[in-house]
């Protein structure tokens, strides 16, 4: 070990001689700048001991090794997993068609209520281009009578309750059906 | 002894139902969990024990490993999550750059713990008393760039960073290192 690590003078700025001679080491100069700092380090006494000291501290690091556990480590770990199985893959249980699914079932519900909703307006009573009349009349379909039932509405209440039902169901057996296998 | 396998054939065996290549990946990695976990938990016992925990998650998981990452980054992800968890657990602090109880313990295990002198006096024990002084964050990036061998690149991913401001936290980590040896191993610094 030198004297010029204990006795290390200030190191430089963020972009200065420090981080320039640490990307140097590192490999992760261009060409340029590698050549630029080799002559540096030759001429120059400031930049020669730097980079020896940061090259010292490298060095050391590189020549530190990993800690290591007891000698038993892989034997412990082997015999607790001779207990386990390896859980199925998240992607399997998890099927992306089903997301669509969910996600698709929910914008058709939004959608037939916002055509609903349209439906109830009176465009009649605007001002209109007449384009939109030219070619559908929403003023003369009467929603109304399809929704405003209140049977109809609790039967498609239950059907949505029991649709979401029978996706839960599915999906749990589905994943049981998986850690089975497993 | 090493099979000459890469992780990912070693890996495709195991979730084929060989459990006993599992034993390699322990074997190559169990070094690098080992000084992550202790990086973060002082204790040698509670290190092992996380770091046992780790591979068993690692196992119990390995059909997620999708193999677009190296494998050493995915174990990463489970040292640091496990660690935490464990020291959440424990109440135990994460320990500090400016945590003057950690240099006690520092100065207290050069004085007192004769049985490791020979390592202490190494440079592999003094590097590594060196490191165990450095703040979480210090010493989590020098391990992954020279223990773990990870590129900038590869830590920028495994952090979550900037490759660029990992550049810089390594810079800044090493300045701080060599501050740390100046101060605590002088000593042993003019003796090698």
């Amino acid at each position: 070990m030198n004297k010029e690590f204990s006795n290390s003078p200030p190191s430089g700025g963020e972009g200065g001689i420090d981080n320039r001679i640490w990307d140097f080491i590192d490999g992760r100069s261009t060409a340029a700048e590698k050549s630029a700092i080799e002559k540096l380090v030759e001429s120059n006494f400031e930049w020669k001991n730097k980079y020896h000291e940061l090259l010292e501290v490298h060095q050391l690091i590189t020549s530190s090794e990993l800690e290591h556990p007891s000698m038993r480590f892989t034997k412990n770990v082997m015999e607790e997993i001779s207990k386990l199985h390896i859980a199925p893959a998240t992607k399997n249980y998890i099927n992306n068609k089903i997301i669509w699914g969910i996600g698709g079932f929910f914008i058709t519900i939004i959608a037939g209520f916002l055509i609903y909703g349209f439906g109830q307006v009176k465009w009649t009573s605007g001002k209109s281009s007449g384009v939109a009349d030219k070619y559908v009349d929403f003023s003369k379909i009467d929603f109304s009578k399809l929704f405003d039932n209140n049977i109809v509405n609790v039967f498609m209440m239950i059907n949505i309750i029991l649709s979401l039902v029978l996706l839960d169901r599915f999906l749990a057996n589905k994943r049981k059906r998986f850690h089975k296998e497993a | 002894m090493s099979t000459g396998l890469s992780d990912n054939e070693i890996i495709s065996r195991v979730l084929r139902g060989e459990q006993n290549a599992y034993a390699e990946l322990v074997n190559r990695y169990q070094g690098y969990v080992f000084t992550l976990t202790l990086r973060m938990i002082k204790s040698r016992e509670d290190a092992e024990e996380v770091a046992q925990d780790v591979f068993i998650k690692a196992y119990r998981s390995l059909a997620d490993f999708r193999g677009e990452s190296k494998f050493s980054t995915w174990l990463y992800t489970i040292t640091t999550t496990t660690s935490i968890t464990f020291l959440r657990k424990k109440k135990l602090d994460i320990h500090s750059l400016d945590d003057e109880k950690v240099f006690e313990t520092a100065d207290n295990r050069d004085s007192g713990f004769s049985a490791n002198l020979v390592e202490q006096k190494s440079r592999v024990g003094m590097v590594n008393q060196a490191i165990a002084l450095l703040s979480r964050d210090d010493a989590e990036v020098i391990t992954l760039f020279y223990k773990a061998e990870q590129t900038l690149e590869e830590i920028s991913k495994i952090l979550g960073l900037e490759t660029n401001t990992v550049k810089v936290r390594l810079h800044r980590a090493r300045t701080r290192l060599k501050d740390k040896m100046e101060k605590h191993f002088s000593e042993e610094v003019k003796a090698l």
